[in-house]
């Protein structure tokens, strides 16, 4: 089967490519940009005049909710909407029923994601048996199994010497860690980000230091333990630089940043709408200005889409009392090209962050186009304007503050290995 | 960029009217006036011997409460009665929304026994934003209490109080006192203030008991209550729940009681003739002494009786407001 993809200006920022040429796909790899191989003779043609052609997006956090929460999605549901955002790679985190905290639940998520055919799933292992902070996950065996990373989510591990230990064990196997840092004690009850709109709404707030106070310890024993240390969606400006500080001192240490978090602030949470309920909750103006700069200085390694479907029936309450998160896959894109359409960023800066960068911290060959890399790739109109719907999004969470409302930038087809598995 | 939707407005339709009563903020100084101007006449009124209305003949009120209250409750049932509308008293506790049921499901069973109006208490902050916005726009919601965001029909019985006692608004100094934080009539009170547009708005408590930036609120924030109730003309006083003691934001009652209670040696910093206020029901020797409590500043009962009037004037406006056509959301640029 041979691809001509033709006409679309195409980048790659892992290998600096950003030129109008065509692109040709052979057996699901890339064989050519620009001058057609030898003897190639195209079985499809796809037309992306006044298109981009990218890498496939790969996300560093998306919940596909299977096993066990299977009515706010399932594997084949979340990733056609993968499919349908341009993410052709995605981690998953492990709270799914049972918890990925043995190898059969992360045999089960890799034959249900090939099963569907959609997008790449890479699931993350709990780093403690059952999220519950007290005993060692069987890292190693999980890692066999195909989970990327390891993480205890917002779940706290109370003890810093058991949080060491997991530290010292992924160390010794030189396996990723996930933190998602949250201080459960300062966190809890809340469901924005105090300051004074919170006030005004009378919520619960969350103070930064909930962020800050648990970067510090991660940090701390990251670098005593030597572990290689991610940490995902941050949301205030001060972990963010704590974590890039750390970085130029030499630790081995990266970062992420809910696509959200880079758009909205605790100002644009209105009338309680729930769809705006988030955790980490929405920050200042303050620290989206410098989540942004950290992201122009290279800061931040990747943007996600921190997917969280749910059913409706979660939102359908008082603020507080619903379920927090975003459903983000379908308009991941979309959002982030809003910074190139502010002029914050260049297109291909951008589309690193949701490529190359995220590939490398997880260490997976994805998000480039480079000669004889799988053909995962990512076209889309940057000028398409479009309105989420209910109807129009394939994820079954129609939970976004975005729905109905006019965005700029749609993806028109992704292929993953050489295969269409969405288009418009 | 793109455009979000904005739900600011839900309490009003498209004639700027009350249709729904939710909170304080966001309602022009000549909605709050209106409604003490209408509380007023009410006042007058119960004071005859004849003391119903016919405004809400034959509509039927819910009081709806899902957090235990005993003279909010009895306040807003009997401002139904006088108003001739039918009541329905229901007290849901906690327990029994555990059983399943949720709060859209309780609603939309009380709608469909065409309720016109529901009355409601509940201990999340937006539950009635919630109600009125997504589950029975058609039915008028009045507030009456949610969570730590607002009690609006507490604060305006407030107003209605210190305009009673002390007419313009314009030059007074106001101080709120004690635990702020957990305080969805302070919340009230601060919005209605700034609207009706006294000089200064003035809170007075430890930081234990302050949300963050509550400054931008508009208000003077004090720590010290000799400071703070320097040259007020009012001082509105807020319940302190006892079970503040057990979570260190305060080392014990004894303390905060000599620190923030107001005496009268500490209310001698005010204005001579400066007024008291509490929402009530007051803990005695704890934020308040028992002879200013009952002494001739006190204004406590004078509340209670406002009340009355005030939930009469809200419930017949949003009445009357609900009944006109209903406004689409408008749109905001973020």
């Amino acid at each position: 089967m041979n691809i001509r993809i033709f006409g679309g200006r195409v980048v790659d920022p892992a290998n600096q490519i950003d030129q109008i040429a065509d692109v040709y796909i052979s057996e699901g790899k890339i064989t050519a940009i620009g001058e057609a191989p030898a003897g190639f003779e195209a079985d499809q043609e796809i037309d992306a005049s006044h298109q981009v052609v990218a890498p496939g997006l790969v996300d560093m956090s998306a919940h596909m909710r299977e096993p066990g929460q299977t009515q706010k999605g399932t594997i084949l549901s979340e990733s056609a909407a993968a499919a349908a955002g341009g993410v052709t790679s995605l981690v998953t985190p492990p709270n799914n029923k049972p918890i990925t905290d043995t190898a059969a639940v992360a045999k089960l998520i890799g034959e249900k994601a090939e099963q569907a055919g959609y997008a790449r799933i890479y699931p993350v292992g709990a780093l403690t048996r059952g999220l519950e902070g007290e005993q060692l996950a069987p890292m190693h065996a999980l890692a066999q199994s195909g989970c990327i990373a390891f993480s205890n989510m917002r779940q706290p591990i109370n003890s810093s010497l058991v949080l060491m230990r997991t530290l010292e064990y992924a160390a010794t196997h030189d396996l990723l860690v996930i933190f998602q840092p949250q201080d459960a004690d300062l966190a809890k009850g809340g469901c924005m980000r105090d300051g004074a709109n919170c006030t005004r709404l009378g919520l619960n707030g969350i103070s930064e230091a909930a962020e800050t106070v648990e970067v510090s310890r991660c940090l701390l024993l990251a670098e005593q333990t030597g572990v290689r240390a991610h940490f995902g969606q941050l949301s205030t400006e001060k972990a963010v630089r704590m974590v890039m500080e750390a970085r130029q001192k030499g630790l081995n240490v990266s970062a992420d940043v809910p696509v959200h978090h880079l758009i909205l602030t605790d100002e644009n949470v209105n009338g309680f709408d729930s769809n705006f309920h988030l955790i980490p909750p929405l920050g200042s103006q303050l620290d989206r200005a410098g989540l942004r700069q950290a992201l122009m200085a290279d800061g931040i390694q990747a943007i996600c889409s921190d997917h969280q479907p749910h059913e409706a029936i979660a939102k359908e309450a008082p603020f507080a009392a619903t379920e927090p998160g975003i459903s983000g896959l379908e308009t991941l894109l979309s959002l982030s090209l809003t910074l190139v359409h502010q002029g914050l960023l260049e297109l291909p800066q951008l589309l690193h962050k949701l490529t190359a960068g995220p590939a490398q911290v997880l260490g997976i060959e994805a998000g480039t186009l480079s000669q004889g890399a799988t053909a995962d790739i990512c076209i889309f109109d940057p000028e398409m304007s479009w309105q989420p719907t209910a109807e129009n999004l394939r994820t079954a969470g129609k939970n976004t503050p975005f729905t109905e409302v006019t965005l700029t930038g749609r993806v028109t087809n992704t292929l993953l290995g050489g295969k269409l598995v969405y288009q418009l | 960029m793109f455009e979000l939707k904005d739900h600011n407005q839900i309490q009003l339709n498209s004639e700027g009217q009350l249709k729904h009563f939710l909170t304080t903020e966001g309602l022009s100084r000549e909605l709050l006036t209106e409604i003490l101007d209408t509380a007023d006449s009410f006042v007058d009124m119960s004071a005859q011997q004849v003391k119903k209305v016919p405004l809400l003949r034959g509509k039927t009120v819910v009081n709806l409460f899902f957090e235990a209250s005993t003279r909010t409750l009895s306040t807003f049932e009997l401002a139904a009665k006088r108003l001739s509308a039918d009541v329905l008293n229901l007290n849901i506790s906690t327990s029994s929304t555990s059983k399943g049921e949720t709060l859209k499901d309780t609603l939309m069973t009380l709608h469909a026994m065409h309720s016109d109006m529901f009355v409601v208490r509940h201990s999340d902050s937006g539950a009635a934003h919630f109600i009125a916005e997504h589950v029975t726009p058609d039915v008028a919601i009045i507030n009456a209490g949610d969570g730590r965001h607002a009690h609006p029909t507490q604060a305006m019985l407030d107003m209605l109080t210190i305009r009673r006692h002390k007419g313009a608004f314009e030059p007074l100094k106001v101080a709120i006192v004690g635990d702020i934080l957990h305080s969805r009539v302070a919340r009230s009170q601060i919005h209605a203030l700034k609207t009706l547009g006294v000089d200064e708005v003035r809170l007075i408590a430890p930081k234990t008991l302050l949300p963050h930036s509550v400054d931008m609120l508009g208000v003077k924030v004090f720590t010290d209550m000799s400071e703070g109730l320097k040259d007020v003309d009012v001082v509105m006083m807020l319940r302190l729940q006892k079970e503040r003691m057990n979570s260190a934001l305060l080392p014990s009652e004894s303390e905060f009681y000599k620190l923030y209670g107001l005496s009268n040696d500490k209310l001698a910093y005010a204005k001579p003739d400066a007024v008291v206020m509490h929402p009530g029901p007051i803990n005695r020797g704890v934020e308040i002494e028992s002879a200013v409590a009952d002494g001739p500043r006190s204004l406590i009962l004078n509340q209670v009786t406002n009340g009355i009037a005030v939930r009469m004037a809200v419930m017949s406006m949003a009445m009357s407001g609900q009944m006109t056509e209903k406004p689409q959301p408008a749109a905001a640029e973020i």
